[in-house]
């Protein structure tokens, strides 16, 4: 009987499978059955490529834009920042008030919707982990990446530059929809005014860090829910703890918490707050020590 | 080439590979047979790293396999069929395993070819059939060409014909050299496939033989009564012949009922009781691992009788 060709893999470019075994023996071991091509390919063979961060990067690219809840996400985010960030210039070009009536706040105006999407980017931080380990692709992924490392680090790299690019654009728009409505009323803000651009970069770069502590709760806690709500405990309910403490303690504590110090760099006054740059940077070291610690765990759990 | 030393996995207080040595050799199909809950997955699971041994290591191609440099070329691996996100195709989810290591589009679309998905490879795998699910993750462990495949249950869901497509899958990857452990609880599925076998029972050995072996320990016994029970075991001891006390009589392999019975009469021995016992693989499996099946549904003798390993 005629079975495949054998192609061990040495790259001698003969593994075209001569299938004619299509015999309907079913007896032990004679090796026939119906046609299998040869599995092996010299071209895959011949170059044994290896894992490179730089690969795992691209492999978790193609996973985040081939479902579709990332890409609601994505779109909920942006339309939340635009719809959002224009309703106030919106809302002033209506009513018909001037500038020398009250004074208007653009920029804060055009950052209305980054706290309301905060949770949105941080479910979507979220899922792109915990969806691994709830339909079981955890293991073809690090049965592929054992190292396992790599996974966590291009995983994060995906969501932080796709939050960034989809914040960022989304903060511009509104930035520019609300100055453009505003200019009419004799509201002018310019992109170059102190403070405005590292504002509106600064409101990005906060909701990448938000969708980051998503995916490290994600990794740690390996259920969306659980992840959401440990966000919701580290955006929001830890800062009413604040209240409950002496006021020495509160002046040095409040600041540093992850919500405060991340939300100082929008803001163009000072609110009590962490110096812009050193707030976001506060911030994203909560992020990085959360990931760091969800990458000692991932490494010694069994997936 | 796959060698587990000392292998073992311990969940809290409950042992699932206990202290297992075992080697895969390249070139056949070594079918991994063991109840269920015997600690096969568990096994499996701890060969591709995804769990951490308790005690002990194993080794593929001589080195661990989470220090391979390109996994999926050393191991292909099929652990649990379905472990797919449901909303994202086939086609997507071996991309993004393809990707990994720099494998290309082209072998993607090969390997989905090879299985048979290739019409609906840009399906999303939710709508998939138990069967499909199953080739899929044959596909995805034959993405890097690997020189060790290890499929958990490949069979499981798949109609006759892939049954019968996965034999000669199975046959195949072995003659090119590969190393292929494949597990399953059914000895007659593995009876038609393996070249060898290892028999796990309650996360521990039990047997580790070729299939000629195991299918001469299958050999058809005849149970004999007998008032002259030594006078009858000198007779019949032979080259070939086993002879071994059972339940209060013998238990003769390698001769059949006709030719003890002509024996006995020329040697004028009284046999009150002849009685062939036709054993098949399927039985001597059974007897194997009759007291390892962790969960029976059986009430069995209050004495567990140890089996022969």
């Amino acid at each position: 009987m005629t079975s495949t060709s054998t192609s061990t893999g040495t790259g001698t470019g003969t593994s075209t499978g001569t299938s004619t075994g299509t015999g309907t023996s079913t007896g032990t071991g004679t090796g026939s059955s119906t046609a299998v091509p040869a599995v092996g390919d010299p071209a895959v063979a011949d170059r044994r490529q290896e894992v490179t961060l730089s690969r795992v990067v691209r492999a978790e690219w193609t996973k985040l834009r081939s479902l579709r809840t990332p890409a609601w996400l994505f779109a909920l985010t942006g339309l939340g920042i635009v719809l959002l960030g224009t309703m106030m210039a919106i809302g002033t070009v209506v009513a018909g008030v001037s500038a020398e009536e009250e004074e208007v706040d653009a920029l804060g105006g055009a950052l209305t919707g980054i706290s309301p999407v905060e949770l949105l980017v941080g479910a979507l931080g979220a899922l792109a982990v915990t969806t691994e380990y709830s339909s079981g692709t955890i293991r073809s992924t690090l049965s592929a990446v054992p190292r396992r490392l790599p996974v966590l680090v291009a995983k994060s790299v995906v969501v932080a530059l796709a939050v960034l690019t989809v914040a960022l654009v989304s903060v511009l728009v509104a930035f520019t929809a609300t100055r453009g409505m505003l200019a009419g009323q004799g509201v002018s803000l310019p992109f170059t005014a102190p403070g405005v651009p590292r504002a509106l970069v600064g409101a990005a770069l906060y909701l990448t860090v938000v969708a980051l502590l998503g995916a490290g709760f994600g990794w740690l806690l390996r259920s969306a829910v659980g992840a959401l709500a440990a966000l919701v405990g580290v955006l929001y309910v830890l800062p009413v703890l604040g209240i409950v403490l002496p006021e020495g303690a509160a002046a040095v504590v409040v600041p540093l918490m992850p919500g405060n110090a991340g939300a100082a760099v929008m803001q163009l006054g000072p609110a009590g707050l962490l110096a812009p740059w050193a707030g976001i940077a506060v911030f994203a070291g909560y992020a990085v020590l959360l990931l760091a610690v969800a990458a000692l765990v991932l490494r010694r759990r069994d997936a | 080439m796959i060698e587990a030393v000392d292998l073992s996995k311990q969940y809290g207080r409950h042992t699932a590979v206990d202290h297992v040595t075992f080697t895969v050799r390249p070139g056949l199909v070594t079918g991994f047979l063991g109840p269920n809950g015997a600690g096969k997955s568990t096994t499996l699971r701890m060969v591709v790293g995804l769990d951490h041994p308790s005690t002990g290591q194993v080794l593929v191609g001589g080195r661990r396999y989470a220090d391979s440099p390109a996994p999926l070329h050393e191991v292909g691996v099929l652990l649990e069929a379905g472990a797919v996100h449901p909303g994202r195709s086939a086609r997507e989810h071996l991309l993004a395993l393809a990707q990994t290591h720099g494998i290309s589009r082209r072998r993607v679309d090969q390997v989905l070819d090879l299985v048979g998905l290739g019409e609906v490879a840009g399906r999303r795998t939710g709508g998939y059939s138990l069967g499909m699910h199953q080739r899929l993750g044959i596909a995805g462990a034959l993405l890097g060409d690997p020189a060790v495949v290890v499929l958990d249950e490949p069979v499981n869901g798949l109609d006759p014909d892939g049954i019968r497509w996965i034999r000669g899958l199975l046959r195949s990857l072995a003659a090119e050299g590969r190393t292929v452990f494949v597990s399953s609880h059914l000895m007659s599925e593995m009876a038609l496939t393996a070249d060898h076998l290892l028999v796990l029972g309650r996360g521990r050995v039990l047997a580790d033989v070729s299939m000629a072996q195991m299918t001469a320990s299958a050999a058809p016994v005849v149970n004999l009564r007998t008032p002259q029970a030594e006078e009858l075991r000198r007779v019949l001891t032979g080259p070939g012949v086993t002879v071994t006390d059972r339940d209060g009589g013998l238990a003769v392999a390698g001769l059949d009922g006709a030719q003890i019975a002509r024996r006995a009469l020329d040697s004028r021995v009284l046999v009150s009781e002849l009685t062939p016992q036709t054993t098949s693989l399927e039985d001597a499996y059974l007897a194997l691992t009759r007291d390892d099946v962790e969960y029976s549904t059986t009430t069995t003798t209050t004495v567990p009788r140890r089996a022969a390993a």
